[in-house]
């Protein structure tokens, strides 16, 4: 590799440019990236400015500005009848949602890393197929019509088994691969000692495996948490209905948007996910969370 | 690992695996084949067809195909994916990548956190930070540029969306292209350089060649998650006219504000069978991409 060579190393950059015209466009060239890494923060940041700066201003306004420090505004999110129960609906979905997903997955990811059974890995890339073709965008119809028929309409319980079914098969296929990279031969010694296949599960394999149960764990919370469309076609009673759904209909319904509750609350109901995508990415770089985010 | 280190045996195997199963055949898989046969009904969601939904065969097909609204939001979501995933956020997302890609320090930090930032946040929330940054009044960008009054959603409503979905999804294609930028090997870029090349060179002959697979798993992921989004329903929801009715927005429109089931229905069959073409592309190139490999 001439990557450490110290020659063609000292000479990047340095080259001096031999004619008029290079040195033109060495020099555009500098100032364009220049002026690039300036605008391009500048154009991320713009919008997110004002989520950093309404909630804590006296009098907050579309505007973003500079604020007039109070804390006020998270007082009216205890006034508010919807802001915090939402954001307890969340919880329990994201929760429900997570529970079933890693107890269902790391069953069958286990059970499929372990028995040769025919047609296993074409299997999985089917699933893994369907669950990026039927969204809830393509599917919102029938969902919503099976979500009718079985009882599920303004419960959580349909919530939490509609986002399941879409979060499953990632699950299972990230969770397989986990399992193929653990060692059997603790499972083979607890076998000859007569442990049953459960308790061989229980004691063995899930201690081994508990950090990918805690990434599918916090990436099924993360992404529930976030959902919008299930939940709100799903809910009626805004009783029920999570962060998400409560928030649109903070800025959609009724006459002028209270901004220091929509301020207040956006800020509390986003922090949970920049907290567990920093939990995650820590953990398993950025990859993990790109690959398989829908 | 085909060695059933557990004892688990077929049966019990098969028992670990079924509630699973269940629920992704429940949920996923036979809501999918139902959009088609709901297709096929005239179904509605109040009246007398909520009760007694015929069969009426092709006809909600043929009706779609044939009509206007449907042939716009078409078009409309054309413009979308190619507007706001194919140019915006694959070549920014590019772009990024290769200017951040041997820079340390703070700019590198805060432009990739600012860019995840705006992909991370519920999307309930960065549609609000949309509609204030907007606002025909009191909005943000017409006070940076001394625009007042002028009414971006409502006079450039699909502009107005398509930057929205860049600056919302530019993060995946600047994470995929960094990586991908890592395994070119900067030997060749040195040799490049020496030669004489410009940046534009650089780019065509050293570094396209050795992250095609990567743009083209990019371009797919990108084009079907951007053609399934429902975010901008929460910033336009299709307004103002129809102007940027894309056909997630036009679906709900349809089916579920208007309770015509059977056609939303019938056009949820379109996007299903457009997301499977997709779907296809991208299996037959990881499929190539590990015969290349092994071979």
């Amino acid at each position: 590799m001439i990557r450490g060579d110290p020659v063609i190393r000292g000479d990047r950059g340095t080259r001096p440019p031999s004619t008029g015209r290079d040195y033109t466009r060495h020099a555009l060239g500098t100032i364009g990236r220049a002026t690039l890494l300036a605008v391009l923060p500048a154009f991320f940041a713009l919008p997110l400015l004002w989520l950093a700066s309404a909630p804590f201003d006296a009098h907050p306004s579309i505007t973003t500005s500079v604020p007039e420090f109070t804390l006020a505004n998270f007082r009216s999110l205890l006034e508010n009848p919807y802001a915090l129960s939402s954001l307890r609906n969340s919880l329990i979905q994201a929760g429900g949602s997570a529970a079933i997903v890693v107890v269902l997955a790391a069953l069958a990811a286990y059970a499929l890393s372990r028995v040769r059974v025919p047609g296993r890995d074409a299997l999985l890339y089917v699933l893994l197929l369907l669950s990026s073709v039927v969204t809830g965008t393509a599917a919102m119809v029938p969902l919503f019509e099976l979500a009718t028929r079985l009882n599920l309409i303004d419960t959580h319980l349909g919530v939490i088994l509609t986002l399941s079914g879409g979060l499953l098969p990632a699950a299972i296929f990230i969770l397989k691969d986990f399992m193929d990279g653990t060692p059997t031969s603790y499972e083979e010694s607890a076998r000859v000692f007569g442990a049953s296949p459960l308790q061989i599960l229980g004691h063995i394999v899930i201690p081994l495996v508990r950090p990918g149960l805690a990434t599918i764990a916090v990436w099924a919370v993360a992404n529930v948490w976030g959902s919008f469309l299930q939940p709100f076609i799903l809910l009626r009673d805004p009783g029920k209905a999570p962060g998400a759904v409560i928030l649109y209909t903070l800025y959609t319904e009724g006459g002028a948007p209270r901004l220091d509750l929509i301020s207040a609350f956006s800020l509390l109901y986003s922090l949970p996910v920049v907290v567990m995508y920093v939990f995650v990415s820590r953990r398993y770089g950025f990859r993990f969370h790109g690959g398989i985010k829908r | 690992m085909n060695t059933d280190a557990a004892g688990l045996g077929r049966g019990r195997a098969a028992g670990f695996v079924l509630p699973a199963m269940v629920l992704i055949g429940v949920f996923l898989v036979f809501p999918a084949l139902w959009t088609i046969y709901l297709g096929l009904t005239d179904y509605r969601l109040t009246g007398l067809a909520a009760a007694n939904p015929r069969v009426v065969g092709a006809d909600n097909y043929t009706a779609a195909l044939g009509d206007e609204r449907f042939h716009r939001s078409l078009w409309l979501t054309v413009q979308y994916v190619l507007g706001s995933a194919v140019l915006g956020q694959a070549v920014l997302g590019f772009t990024i990548a290769w200017m951040l890609r041997d820079r340390p320090g703070p700019v590198k930090r805060i432009t990739e956190a600012l860019v995840l930032l705006a992909w991370i946040l519920p999307s309930s929330v960065v549609a609000f930070l949309w509609i204030a940054l907007l606002d025909r009044d009191e909005g943000t960008l017409n006070a940076l540029l001394h625009t007042p009054g002028f009414a971006w959603l409502l006079d450039y409503p699909m502009p107005s969306i398509i930057v929205f979905n860049v600056w919302r999804g530019t993060a995946f294609s600047m994470m995929l292209y960094g990586a991908a930028l890592e395994n070119v090997p900067p030997s060749q870029l040195e040799t490049a350089r020496l030669a004489g090349a410009s940046t534009l060179q650089q780019l065509r002959d050293v570094v396209f060649p050795a992250i095609k697979g990567h743009v083209l798993t990019n371009l797919l992921l990108i084009s079907l998650w951007t053609f399934n989004d429902f975010t901008t329903f929460q910033i336009t929801a299709g307004g103002p006219e129809g102007r940027s009715e894309i056909l997630p927005v036009y679906i709900y429109n349809v089916a579920l504000r208007d309770g015509q089931l059977g056609f939303g229905a019938a056009i949820s069959s379109v996007v299903l069978l457009i997301n499977l073409v997709f779907a296809f592309a991208y299996l037959r190139l990881l499929r190539g991409r590990r015969e290349a490999v092994t071979s």
